[in-house]
Parts: structure tokens; C-alpha cells; sequence
């Protein structure tokens, strides 16, 4: 199956076409202030390149940070009307306790807490108080905020509140727009709700720019399933993206991992991503990164999403190297760095400068740096190399030997040979890789739940089926699904041997 | 509109105005940083009740820290806590009313009002419990805790070293559910007793234990630990703004040991009877590069041994530093590939007696042998 990836990166949009054995035709072009332009232009130039005709494409996969810059940017964010089913739990600690402020003036329209919500076996906390949020709803219903999000005590375990908070508002408010916290996740009352606060802030910019990239794409005359990436290396239908906008949260750096672990044909590797300021490294396992196992901030609201677990060290070809502190970065000249290094003229001393002096690279003019000396020189060099060589092993996930893929600009930093590294391979088309990575993404399933009065075998596999019929829901082959990740942690002061268990499951994306 | 001008001064103070002083909004942080050190390992992230606090301090409330040589010896002292599973309190939130009631019930049930309250352990989340309960009734926080560090169970205070009497107690649920186990047969008993409650409520409620006397908490009490906790906070806190070691700011500051460094190499869990037990073993880097050390856990770090030899058991606490950042990591988050600092801090004395041991030495964990004291 033909598949189009399409990278809408802070400096270029980049499109590819993929098919089975690789990379068919790749273009670039800027990316602009509305998104869309560099979208549609990176599509017609694309179609030009295959001589007019993409032929049968059986999916366009677009990977975009527009929604994490809206949040990070504070623009763009709709107004909403929190509520909160956990009374009596949880009243000194209401919605939006810890925003930044300017964040929660944009956003908290209005706040409501109910009782209900359920406890960690499933019991009633409370019981649920259904004529307060019909009282809610009314009362939202006068004002012009047209997005509501739901949260529940425990409702990743039982969404019954959830479902039926829903129901009154949609028979209450027409047009409404609602997020229920369950969808977007995991136990964590306060990280839930902030997610599903920031999902329905952003549904007024999600329906805007998905309604735009299925434009697009039927204006480029390629007839096709429209997805978008999500933060954990797989896709999401549009119509569905539309209502989950931040589960595409930082889907980069998880599309290039998985664009570089494609190109190289290796599942199973440590990958090294050299840009202009930093150097991300993470861990592939199974084609996957491995998962941060923490609260991750977004725009400075504390969040469970399911991010890649990345060290990123402020070592990248435009760093600033200073030589008599013998520190690299974590400044940089960024994407100036073809004005602003030596090499090129400029008076800043850059990693790349260094390294063209060590003969690791050849680019500018580099009798420029023929004057640096060489005490500095092999300082930079073991110090680069230990920095590098240090944040490889701090990823790796394994002992056992594994081989490492370099990719980006700065991938001549990566030494040739590193300790429990089998063999370091530098990837073709690393350019391209973020779009090769949305290009192959696959649809997913997920649980995380607390099982309790189970067996362990039992819960693992209640657990796998439950993730398998997300997976399908959400557009997956059934036929080509398979678990990717199977966790479990026994929990402490629980009876019945309680254990939280968190599932994935991924399968290609059913073509029309 | 300071609250803690109507702190009841009745019995309270017998000495001049320094032995209570208000704790300020910025010491707060440096709390909740201290005490997830002390925690060992357990206790739980106090992030919630930190979030309490800074709300309450942002309303203007303070809270005051008394030392407990400024206690009457015939003063009432609350001490709570929070009980039950870490991840019910991840859903649901901690309420300072909900610490107070358990509190206000003990007071129902003993007809008298306490002049002051303390953590039954300042690791960990427990730390702020007292702080909550302080804001809502005006008392004031005794600088002390009954184990100087986070332990699973009642019977590993001081109090329970000390054979005091452990009952009453009060339970109080987010409902407002309350009991009063008005007596047992011991420590133990109690804690079984106040479990099983404790699940039936769905595994988290505020207690107050058996109250103690001025006389009692100054001669079993382990004193000044909350002025430990800010100060070691702050201390973690200011080597990582300046750049300057937070493991070696931890080890100067507790006076404590850098037993070892190293990576995270292998973790196993298992929970059970209630506790998540496992072991990490961590391979050494640096000047521990050919060693490795193993720790166990139960909740909180146990024992740890080196190259195979104990190199240091409970009761001295053993924390697990993140070796960049100086944060605590807890038993629970523990991982491959962690760089880690291995510290040895030196247990309060009374853990460290005879008596003590019995109680929380390596026995008291089911281990075959016996302290191996660190610390002289």
C-alpha cells in the first residue's frame, strides 16, 4: 500500500511517499503561519514529482505541533466549562489548581463540582448527583461557551458518570462540544482533567485545521483516509483527531524514531538525533520508543500523555563551544548556523566549527578554524563523544548489545563505535525522517487499568482483548494487531493482590 | 487576617516567642523536597498536599511551627496521617477539612482540645498532613514525628518503641465516615484493626492516632524533623540553582554517607500482604565501576548490600538520588537505566537502641540478621 507522510516541522513541511520497500519521492518546502499553505504546496509539489498522478494512495498521514503551539502560545484556545464529578473528594483542589495563570484566565470559563465518581473497585464514591449537572448544563447553555470537559473519579475504571454527564449535555446545549477525561486516559485525577481541559480548548482549532488538511488533500486530487499522528508513534483517524487534538501532542520526535528504525530496516535500537541544539536519544523497541513513565508539562500544565521517553542534551552542530570554560551549549545559533559559524563566515565558534577542524566533517571553509588549538580540540572531541556515548547508555533499556541509528544534521558527532552498541549505522534519507515516520505510523490500543481478585494471567489478558477492541474502533486491521507493550505493577496497600496494568497494542490502518 | 494569631496558647507556651515561629509560604517547596528524601524510598509524592498548602497560603493562612521544648508536659498533641494505597489519593484529592475532621472526632471522643499537632512521619506526604489540619483549626505544627523517616506500619514509631498506649484512634473518610478504635490489644492490633477500616472506606482515609501528652512526644518524639526537612530541602534546592552537587548537598547537610554510584541495572517487584516488595540492583560507575549493590524494598528501602556484604539495613535510611538532580526517586519509579546515587543517613537514636531494633531493624523485616550499624 502507498502511503503519503507528511511533516509539518517549525521550519519546513515535508512530504513522502512511502511504499513497502522504501522512500518512492520526498519534497520540502517552508512551512507557513496558517499550516495549510505549506501542507497544500508540499502535497502539489509531491504530485508534480510523481508526474502528475500519486496513483491509488491508500492514506495521507500528517504529523503537525500546531496544537502544542496554540497551548504553548496561549492562542487559539476557546473558552470552557469544567465539571468535575469526585464530591465529595477533591473540593479544595478544583479544576485548573495548577496553571499558569494567564493559561487558566484564556481557558476556565465556568467550574463545577458534583458528587459521584466511583472508587478503585468499581464501588460508588457517592451517589451521583445527576440533577446538578443538568443545573450545570442550563446554566452553560446561557453563555457562549460551547466545549465542556468531564472528569470523574476513577473514571478510566468505570465511565458510567462520564457517559451519562454527556448525554444531559448534549440533550441540554445543542452544538456542544464534549471531552470526557476516560478517553484521553489514565489513573490521576488532576493530569486527566488537565488533559481534558486542553483537548476541549483546543476543538474549535482541531475542527478548523483537520476540515483544512481534508481539503488539501482532496484539492491535491489524491483520494484518500486523512490521519494524523499521535504523541506515541501511531495515527488517528481525522474525524477523530478532531475530537482528541492532544493526543498529537509532540508527535515529532516519535515520527522521526520510528522514520529512522523504517529506513534502516532495525525494530529493535537505540536512536541518536543530532539537531541544531539538541541531541535527542531514545530507545526503539519493538518499532516503538519506549514510553516517558512520568507527568510531562505542556505550555506548564502537568499532563500524563503517553510521550516518548527522550534525554535531550543541549549538544547539537550549533552549539556554542566555550573554550576557555570548556563547555558546549546549551546556546546555540540554532537554524543560523550558515551565518553565524566560523566556517561560514560568522564569528561564533559552533560544534560544527570544531568538528570540521577535527576532520569529523567537511562543510564552509575550513581553513577558518585552522587556528584552533588542538589541546581544544581533543577536549571538544572526548567530551562530545562522552556526552553522547553517557546519554546512550542512560536510554538503553537493555544490557545486551544493540545497534544505533544516527539521524540528523549533526550525526557526524555519533563515534563510530560506543560501548554496548553493536554497530552504528548512519541513515539514508535522515533528512526526511519525521515524514517517513507519519507515513508508516500505525493505528493503536491502549489500557490502563487496575485489576484486583484476578489472577495476574487473567488481568494481562483481560487487559490485551480490551486494547484490541480500542485499537479496532479506532481504524485498525484487526488481522494485523499486535502487542507492543505489556506492563504491570502489584500496588501496595490494595487487597486482592490489585495490579495496574497497562496494555498497547498497535495494527496497520484499515484502507477504505 | 493572620490565622495563627488565634492559636490556643492555654498550656502552650512556656518560653519566649522564638519556640514558635510562623513557617513562610517559601518553605514550603523546600518541605516537600526534604521529606520526599526522608521518605527512603515510600511515603508518597506530597505534590497534593503541597498544592493544599500554597492554595491556603495564597488565601492567607499561616501556619506556626512550635519546638516541642516549648510543650507543657501536660499539653495535648494530635498526631495524624494520611492512610492507605498512593494510588487512591492519585484520584482521590486530599482535603485538609477531611485531615481536620479525623482530628475533631478525636477531640469528640476525648472531650478535650489539642494544643498541637504532628506528622506520625515526616516522609514523604504525610509531612504536610500536619500543616492541613494546622490551617483548618488554628494549631499549631510541633517540629517532630514519631520515625524521622517513612516506615509501613503504626508499630514502627517511636511511640510503639516506646510502649505507649496505642489507642484510641480516629479514621475519618472523605464522606465524612468517621470511627473511633477506642481499644486493642497492641500496635499491631491496630494496625490490622485500622486497615481493614481503612479498605472498606476504599483504601485511603485521615487518621488521628492515640493522642500524646507534652511529656510524652518530648521524651519518644523524634524532635525537629520538620526544621530537618525544610533545611535539607533547601539545601538540594540551593546546590542545584548555584550548580553546584545536590547528592553531596544531602550528604554534607544529614550528615549521611555516599554509599555508592551507579545505574539502575535490574528491578523486580511483587506486592505482598499489602506492600510493594522487590529489589534494584545497580552497577557502579566511576569509583564504584567493577562493584554492584543491591537494595531491597519494602515501601521504603531496607536493606543494601555491596558486592554482596550488607553495606547498611533499616532502621538508617537509605535513599536513592537521582546523581544530576538530587531528587529522591521512590521505590515505585525506580528503573532501568537510572544514573543513581546510593546515600546512607543515619537513623534517629531511638530506632538504633535495643528496643528500637526490635521494632524496625532487619528482623522487624523479616530478615535472618541483624542491624549493621553505619553510624557511630
Amino acid at each position: 500500500m502507498k502511503r503519503i507522510g507528511i511533516d509539518v516541522g517549525g521550519t519546513n513541511t515535508d512530504a513522502v511517499l512511502v511504499e513497502e520497500n522504501g522512500v518512492v519521492a520526498s519534497v520540502k518546502t517552508p512551512t507557513t503561519r496558517d499550516v495549510i499553505g505549506g501542507v497544500r504546496e508540499a502535497l502539489r509539489l509531491l504530485v508534480e514529482r510523481l508526474g502528475g498522478n500519486a496513483g491509488a494512495v491508500g492514506a495521507v498521514m500528517i504529523g503537525t505541533t500546531h496544537f502544542t503551539n496554540a497551548v504553548v502560545q496561549r492562542r487559539d484556545l476557546a473558552q470552557v466549562a469544567a465539571i468535575r464529578i469526585a464530591l465529595p473528594s477533591g473540593r479544595s483542589l478544583p479544576p485548573f489548581v495548577d496553571w499558569p495563570p494567564e493559561l487558566k484566565e484564556l481557558v476556565a470559563g465556568r467550574i463545577y463540582m458534583v458528587r459521584g465518581g466511583h472508587e478503585y473497585d468499581g464501588r460508588p464514591l457517592d451517589v451521583f448527583d445527576v440533577s446538578a449537572v443538568t443545573a450545570a448544563a442550563r446554566e452553560i447553555r446561557d453563555t457562549d461557551i460551547r466545549t465542556v470537559a468531564v472528569t470523574a473519579a476513577f473514571s478510566p475504571l468505570v465511565s458510567d458518570c462520564e457517559a451519562q454527564a454527556a448525554e444531559i449535555l448534549r440533550t441540554e446545549i445543542p452544538g456542544v462540544h464534549v471531552t470526557l477525561s476516560h478517553d484521553l486516559g489514565r489513573i490521576g485525577l488532576l493530569e486527566r482533567e488537565n488533559a481534558a481541559l486542553l483537548n476541549a480548548a483546543l476543538i474549535p482549532l482541531a475542527d478548523n485545521t483537520t476540515r483544512a488538511f481534508s481539503d488539501a488533500v482532496e484539492g491535491s486530487g489524491i483520494e484518500a483516509p486523512l490521519f494524523l499522528t499521535q504523541n506515541d508513534g501511531t495515527v488517528m483517524r481525522a474525524d477523530r483527531a478532531r475530537a482528541y487534538p492532544v493526543y498529537s501532542f509532540s508527535s515529532g520526535p516519535t515520527n522521526s524514531m520510528r522514520g529512522a528504525a523504517f529506513l534502516s530496516e532495525l525494530d529493535d535500537a537505540m536512536v541518536v538525533d543530532v539537531g541544531g541544539t539538541t541531541t535527542d536519544i531514545g530507545h526503539l523497541k519493538a518499532g516503538f520508543p519506549r514510553e516517558a513513565n512520568r507527568t510531562v508539562e505542556v505550555g506548564g500544565v502537568r499532563t500524563l500523555f503517553r510521550m516518548p521517553d527522550l534525554l535531550s542534551l543541549g549538544l547539537g552542530g550549533g552549539s556554542l563551544v566555550d573554550e576557555s570554560r570548556r563547555m558546549i551549549g546549551p546556546r546555540s545559533v540554532g537554524h543560523e548556523l550558515e551565518t553565524k559559524a566560523t566556517v561560514f563566515g560568522g564569528s561564533g565558534l559552533t560544534v560544527s566549527d570544531l568538528a570540521v577542524a577535527a576532520g569529523l566533517v567537511s562543510m564552509g571553509d575550513s581553513s577558518r578554524v585552522e587556528h584552533v588549538d588542538p589541546v581544544t580540540l581533543s577536549w571538544f572531541v572526548e567530551r562530545s563523544r562522552a556526552m553522547i556515548e553517557e546519554g546512550v547508555d542512560r536510554m538503553k533499556a537493555t544490557g545486551d548489545p544493540l545497534p544505533l541509528l544516527a539521524v540528523g544534521g549533526g550525526a557526524f558527532l555519533v563515534p563510530d563505535q560506543l560501548p554496548g552498541i553493536s554497530e552504528v549505522i548512519h541513515v539514508k534519507h535522515a533528512p526526511v525522517a519525521n515524514a517517513v515516520g507519519a507515513a508508516i505510523a500505525q493505528v493503536s490500543g491502549e489500557v490502563d487499568q487496575v485489576f484486583s481478585g484476578i489472577s495476574r494471567a487473567e488481568a494481562l489478558a483481560e487487559a490485551e482483548a480490551l486494547a484490541r477492541s480500542r485499537a479496532v474502533e479506532g481504524g485498525a486491521d484487526l488481522e494485523t494487531i499486535t502487542a507492543v507493550e505489556i506492563e504491570d505493577l502489584p500496588l501496595a496497600y490494595l487487597p486482592g493482590e490489585a495490579r495496574r496494568v497497562r496494555v498497547r497494542v498497535v495494527g496497520d490502518a484499515l484502507a477504505l | 487576617m493572620l490565622h495563627y494569631l488565634g492559636y490556643r496558647y492555654r498550656r502552650v507556651m512556656t518560653d519566649s516567642h522564638s519556640k514558635l515561629r510562623p513557617i513562610s509560604g517559601e518553605e514550603l517547596e523546600p518541605l516537600a523536597t526534604g521529606a520526599w528524601v526522608l521518605g527512603a524510598g515510600g511515603g508518597g509524592d506530597p505534590y497534593h498536599a503541597f498544592l493544599n498548602m500554597r492554595r491556603l497560603y495564597q488565601e492567607g493562612t499561616v501556619v506556626s511551627l512550635m519546638q516541642p521544648e516549648a510543650l507543657a508536659d501536660d499539653a495535648l498533641v494530635a498526631v495524624v496521617s494520611s492512610m492507605g494505597a498512593p494510588l487512591v489519593g492519585e484520584e482521590r484529592l486530599t482535603d485538609p477539612e477531611i485531615a481536620a475532621l479525623a482530628v475533631q472526632q478525636m477531640e469528640t471522643h476525648l472531650g478535650r482540645s489539642f494544643d498541637a499537632v504532628m506528622s506520625v512521619e515526616i516522609g514523604g506526604a504525610n509531612s504536610f498532613q500536619p500543616l492541613m489540619v494546622a490551617a483548618v483549626m488554628g494549631l499549631p505544627v510541633l517540629d517532630a514525628d514519631t520515625m524521622g523517616r517513612a516506615y509501613p506500619e503504626a508499630q514502627h514509631s517511636s511511640f510503639a518503641i516506646g510502649d505507649l498506649q496505642p489507642y484510641p484512634l480516629t479514621l475519618a473518610d472523605v464522606r465524612e465516615n468517621a470511627v473511633v478504635v477506642s481499644k486493642v490489644a497492641s500496635w499491631k492490633w491496630m494496625e490490622r484493626i485500622s486497615r481493614k477500616v481503612c479498605t472498606e472506606v476504599g483504601s485511603l482515609a485521615a487518621t488521628c492516632k492515640a493522642p500524646r501528652t507534652g511529656l510524652e512526644v518530648k521524651e519518644w518524639g523524634v524532635l525537629h524533623t520538620v526544621t530537618q526537612a525544610i533545611e535539607l530541602g533547601q539545601a538540594v534546592i540551593d546546590a542545584r540553582t548555584s550548580k553546584e552537587d545536590p547528592v553531596g548537598a544531602v550528604v554534607d547537610h544529614a550528615g549521611g554517607q555516599l554509599l555508592f554510584q551507579g545505574k539502575v541495572i535490574d528491578v523486580s517487584r511483587r506486592a505482598t500482604e499489602g506492600f510493594l516488595r522487590g529489589t534494584a540492583r545497580v552497577t557502579g560507575l566511576e569509583h564504584d565501576r567493577d562493584s554492584e549493590l543491591r537494595v531491597d524494598f519494602q515501601n521504603e528501602f531496607t536493606v543494601a548490600w555491596i558486592d554482596d556484604e550488607v553495606a547498611v539495613t533499616v532502621p538508617d535510611l537509605i535513599c536513592v538520588l537521582d546523581t544530576t538532580t538530587g531528587e529522591a526517586i521512590g521505590t515505585e519509579a525506580l528503573r532501568y537505566g537510572q544514573r543513581v546515587s546510593v546515600v546512607a543517613l543515619p537513623a534517629p537514636e531511638v530506632q538504633r537502641t535495643p528496643k528500637g531494633l526490635e521494632h524496625v531493624g532487619p528482623r522487624a523485616f523479616g530478615y535472618s540478621f541483624d542491624f549493621h550499624p553505619l553510624f557511630i
